[in-house]
């Protein structure tokens, strides 16, 4: 492999147009880094995979025995298990994304200055924002699959359409992610994560999570509908059970315009934080 | 050093003029003025120093330079690029070793040089065996493949150097590079650093100590408040602002007659300076020996002359009226 030129002119130009992950240059070599990290840490990463899993079982299989069958569509009821685990897919997709993106980011941003030492080579402040939101990703994909494969051993999985199941929680991710990295540009000291605990344990609770939107007053149901949870919930229970339409282009657009939205300011942040 | 230099956009090709130029240069933060005006221009080869107390400018100067803070006013030019626009193709070229230590601490000591060569865009073959290199050059070949974090201060100095050179650059830029190590940590690194120049990196560096800067610098400027007081070689400045020999006399307290201000007032007809410090008094003059003489002569209560060469150190007192260290 022949060595690689920092991108320079009209070959930058493209890279700072071109959304994740086409623009990333010398950003992989970033990712490379957490890779190598992780290693380390591979405690941490593994524990990951067995959240979802216990929820699974705890709620899904346990409680869900209590539970009767849920009507997901008129004349169409499935058993709970198979109504929340879609639910713990996008929740964990999420959680994933947030922790990755905020607590591990802010810690190497303000204590371990690992970003001080990478603006020193040719990286930016945007190769920064696209190898840590990557990483995530990355990170969150492998725990989808697996999760995924959990459910289809489990004989939750309804249909094909799943296998987008994959790539929309990657989406999710991505969205979640790259407001979370934003967010962590923002904070001070670690007592500011409450508030992000103040945003995601509720969501987590009350998006239409563990029981349908039709549970709640019309009135809640308007707020559900506007956490981002919800539309994660609903893109993954729908192609998860085969209730597949064009809505769900509306619920992925979602986290399209969070992660584009996210992945601009956290670039911003970097840049003023970091080159003063 | 022997491996290829990474083939930035520029790379190798050094441009004809100064490796860096500033022509009025300014760093504000809100109302602060950090750095006010300054004038540099480092050439090719040359081990250039910014001399001066915390505060000075020094480090604002050197994360201009390292192209990670952009310049409030005036022009800066570094490898005949524009570190507002070309940052990426210059910081390529550029080895930095920042005051504080960055290294990585959840990786080894040699992942440490990998990893940051691959941040260069090295292959990883070439990350590896530019590893293997530079461990050996900073005397860390033993300690490799353990964790960064219980390495000594002198140690982790090494490596942040060894980490600095990946991309063979055209400039070095050290921000006090050995404040707060031992004496035998900060003659290990000197040494290191010689080498470097003697191969002909460029280097600029920052310091507070003049000894530091006497050894290692060819031309330094002297800074105080963000601007230049002074440019020239260490023996330059010594001749023009200092005297060739210092007298320091540490005087007995609360002697009638022996006052350290009335000592300076009288021993300063035949020297031709004199300091009062709050511990001292300090009398420039070419012959150090003579005043010692008068000074037991005239019957003063001394309770130490020592007489010595001048330094940088006295250089700053005369342009400032301030000491460097304190």
């Amino acid at each position: 492999m022949s060595v690689q030129a920092p991108p320079g002119g009209a070959l930058r130009a493209v890279a700072r147009s071109v959304p994740f992950p086409l623009g990333a240059g010398l950003a992989w070599r970033l990712l490379e880094r957490n890779a190598r990290s992780a290693r380390r840490y591979w405690i941490v990463i593994a524990s990951g995979f067995f959240e979802p899993v216990f929820y699974l079982l705890s709620l899904g299989v346990g409680l869900g025995a209590l539970v009767g069958p849920i009507e997901v569509e008129p004349g169409r009821s499935v058993p709970y298990a198979m109504f929340v685990a879609p639910a713990l897919l996008a929740a964990s997709a999420m959680n994933g994304a947030v922790f990755d993106s905020t607590i591990s980011v802010f810690f190497k941003l303000k204590y371990t200055r690992l970003y001080e030492s990478v603006l020193s080579t040719p990286l930016r402040p945007w190769d920064v924002a696209v190898a840590e939101i990557g990483w995530a990703l990355l990170r969150g994909a492998v725990y989808a699959g697996a999760f995924l494969l959990v459910l289809v051993a489990a004989g939750f999985v309804a249909s094909w359409w799943a296998l987008l199941a994959l790539p929309a929680a990657v989406l999710i991710g991505f969205g979640f992610a790259a407001v979370g990295m934003a967010a962590s540009t923002y904070m001070r000291t670690w007592t500011d994560f409450e508030f992000v605990q103040l945003a995601v344990l509720p969501m987590f609770l009350f998006s239409a999570t563990f029981y349908p939107l039709s549970t709640y007053p019309p009135a809640v149901q308007w707020l559900v509908q506007a956490t981002p949870l919800f539309h994660a919930v609903q893109l993954e229970r729908s192609l998860l059970l085969g209730d597949v339409g064009w809505g769900l282009l509306g619920h992925a657009a979602v986290f399209a315009v969070m992660a584009a939205a996210g992945l601009v300011v956290a670039a911003r942040r970097l840049d003023r934080l970091l080159l003063s | 050093m022997t491996s290829p230099a990474p083939a930035g956009t520029l790379a190798g090709q050094v441009p004809a003029g100064p490796l860096i130029e500033a022509r009025g240069l300014v760093k504000r933060f809100g109302g602060f003025t950090a750095v006010d005006g300054i004038d540099v221009s480092v050439a090719a080869g040359e081990a250039f120093g910014f001399l001066g107390p915390n505060g000075a400018g020094k480090s604002s100067t050197m994360r201009m330079v390292g192209c990670v803070s952009p310049p409030s006013a005036g022009t800066l030019r570094i490898l005949g690029l524009d570190p507002v626009h070309d940052g990426s193709a210059i910081r390529a070229r550029l080895g930095v070793v920042p005051q504080r230590d960055t290294l990585d601490e959840e990786l080894t000591v040699r992942e440490n040089v990998v990893v940051y060569a691959r941040y260069f865009g090295l292959s990883r073959a070439q990350s590896r065996a530019k590893a293997d290199e530079l461990l050996e050059f900073a005397q860390l070949t033993e300690r490799a493949d353990d964790r960064v974090e219980p390495l000594s201060g002198g140690m982790k100095r090494r490596l942040t150097i060894a980490r600095a050179l990946v991309n063979d650059p055209d400039i070095l830029l050290l921000d006090e590079p050995t404040t707060g190590l031992d004496p035998q940590a900060r003659h290990v690194l000197w040494d290191r650093l010689f080498r470097l120049k003697r191969q002909g990196v460029t280097l600029v560096l920052t310091t507070h100590y003049m000894d530091e800067a006497e050894q290692l610098c060819d031309r330094l400027v002297v800074m105080d408040g963000g601007r230049i007081a002074a440019e020239g070689s260490p023996r330059e400045l010594i001749r023009q602002y200092s005297t060739r020999e210092v007298l320091e006399l540490r005087l007995a307290d609360g002697v009638a007659g022996s006052e350290p201000a009335r000592v300076a007032e009288l021993l300063a007809r035949d020297a031709r300076r004199t300091e009062v410090l709050p511990d001292r008094v300090l009398v420039y003059t070419d012959d150090a020996d003579a005043a010692a003489a008068e000074a037991e002569q005239r019957g003063f209560a001394v309770v130490s002359a020592l007489t010595r060469r001048s330094t940088l150190e006295d250089v700053f007192l005369h342009l400032t009226g301030r000491t460097l260290v304190d």
